[in-house]
């Protein structure tokens, strides 16, 4: 091979040396980083050391997807940010951090919250995808999302001095295709069983041994050197410097992709994971300028005002207050022979009071205003104090 | 005995225990030994029929007990039995 034909700078060259010498690495695999593209989910505390070692590592493309800022809370871990950072969206602020570390690197960011609708066109532009979100519903998105559009998934997970490391829906050599999260944990702990590192806490650097072996497995995966942690689970217990590896199988009842499937696309994570009641009919809704149309036409109807005499002493729109406390026993206050638009400062307590009212009085004429007095002052009287 | 490692995330139902030496022949056996001794694990475990939780893992040895004989996987003196819960952490 004549050095013309060598795809990297010369600086590229000298970067990548401690790489590049290695036998089973060479300068194959540090190509095949270059021409890798990664989409890393979450940047906060393994997503920082990820972010980290695949950016000097030389990976050639990198993504990375949070719709955080970052606070002083997360420095404790989160080796990417400082000080200058707080306050500033995290991708943009790993952008700056990792731009001054490789300039080689492509940074593509995603500002956003990564759900059932942004997924499938997010994941597919990349090749691997490393996991490090903080919460069950988004693990199963992701986990999904990487089945149905045929991609590596390397999966890490930490709590209090507990982390896990495994690598999901690998293709091996001789084309078999490893396990992935739902053959692992086939649904997920009902929520408020088990606490989220804001609720249990996260010893610092538990993430940063975890989210740099996340990198490593990543590395593996892209070069295809060595065995990548597929069809097995590794543990690691920081109190007791214990580790594992357990062996697991892909299960004929996984629901993406065992002998008979039932999800043929992205669901309602949240819902899966009980986030949210599924039963739950919705409420009848009124928007500010349907309201003031009513008003407007004389129509005959009463406002309800389930906020706390604070909060009414500041903006009122001419509601009866009843506040969401109170208002079963007052119940009897409120007509059920003409409509009733009930309203709070954003319209989440005026649903449960309207649910109440619903469910233990037979009501079936309230209608919830839609994003509340707000909504209001901003559509009918932009006047009126907002607050 | 049976050696049964319980996840620091339990270890507080556990009086803070990692390491339990159980005696019993079968994983259903331990289950229903560290969940007398020890009630609020149950709900960690089992769910309101008295089956494993799917979101707990249990693994004698390296392998995970539903691609053994599931409760009825026999256990001697030497077994290791691990319990490893899901754990959503990373990003916060």
């Amino acid at each position: 091979m004549s050095n013309n034909n060598i795809p990297f700078t010369r600086e590229e060259l000298a970067r990548y040396n401690r790489h590049i010498i290695i036998p089973e690495f060479g300068l194959e695999a540090q190509l095949k980083l270059k021409a890798a593209k990664v989409l890393i989910i979450g940047s906060g505390g393994l997503g920082s050391p990820a972010l980290l070692y695949l950016t000097a590592a030389g990976v050639g493309t990198i993504g990375i997807v949070d719709f955080d800022v970052v606070d002083d809370s997360n420095l404790q871990r989160q080796v990417l940010f400082d000080i200058h950072e707080i306050g500033k969206p995290k991708v943009e602020a790993a952008r700056r951090r990792l731009e001054a570390l490789n300039p080689h690197t492509r940074f593509i960011l995603h500002d956003t919250h990564l759900n059932s609708g942004n997924a499938i066109e997010i994941i597919s532009g990349y090749d691997v995808i490393a996991d490090g979100t903080d919460n069950f519903p988004t693990r199963y998105l992701v986990n999904d999302a990487t089945l149905l559009l045929d991609k590596p998934n390397v999966y890490a997970s930490i709590f209090q001095f507990e982390g896990q490391v495994s690598v999901f829906n690998y293709v091996n050599k001789k084309g078999e295709r490893g396990p992935n999260y739902r053959d692992l944990y086939p649904t997920p702990p009902p929520p408020g069983l088990v606490p989220s590192c804001a609720e249990g806490g996260v010893l610092g650097v538990l993430p940063g041994i975890i989210g740099s072996m996340q990198a490593l497995e990543v590395i593996k995966v892209i070069t295809g050197i060595g065995e990548p942690l597929s069809g097995r689970f590794f543990t690691f217990d920081a109190l007791n410097f214990e580790n594992r590896i357990f062996n697991i199988k892909h299960r004929d009842d996984n629901p993406v992709n065992g002998l008979h499937p039932t999800i043929h696309e992205l669901i309602d994570y949240e819902q899966f994971c009980g986030m949210r009641a599924v039963e739950e009919k919705p409420v009848k809704e009124i928007t500010a300028r349907e309201l003031y149309d009513w008003q407007v036409r004389g129509k005959k109807f009463k406002l309800i005002d389930v906020r706390e005499p604070l909060e009414y002493q500041i903006v009122q729109i001419g509601g009866e207050l009843i506040p969401l406390g109170t208002i079963a026993e007052h119940s009897e206050q409120i007509p059920q022979d003409i409509d009733v638009v009930v309203y709070c400062k954003a319209g989440v307590r005026s649903e449960k009071a309207i649910r109440v009212l619903e469910e233990k009085f037979g009501f079936k004429n309230l209608y919830n205003l839609k994003g509340g007095i707000i909504s209001y002052i901003d559509q009918v009287q932009p006047e009126l104090t907002r607050y | 005995m049976a050696t049964v490692i319980i996840p620091t995330p339990l270890r507080k139902f556990t009086n803070q225990t990692a390491r339990l030496q159980v005696e019993a022949s079968t994983v259903g056996e331990i289950i229903n030994r560290i969940t007398l001794e020890f009630p609020d694990l149950k709900k960690h475990l089992l769910d309101s029929q008295g089956a494993l939780r799917s979101f707990v893992n249990i693994f004698s040895g390296d392998d995970d007990i539903r691609d053994l004989q599931q409760e009825k996987t026999p256990v001697n003196n030497s077994t290791v039995i691990s319990i490893v819960p899901a754990i959503a952490g990373g990003n916060h």
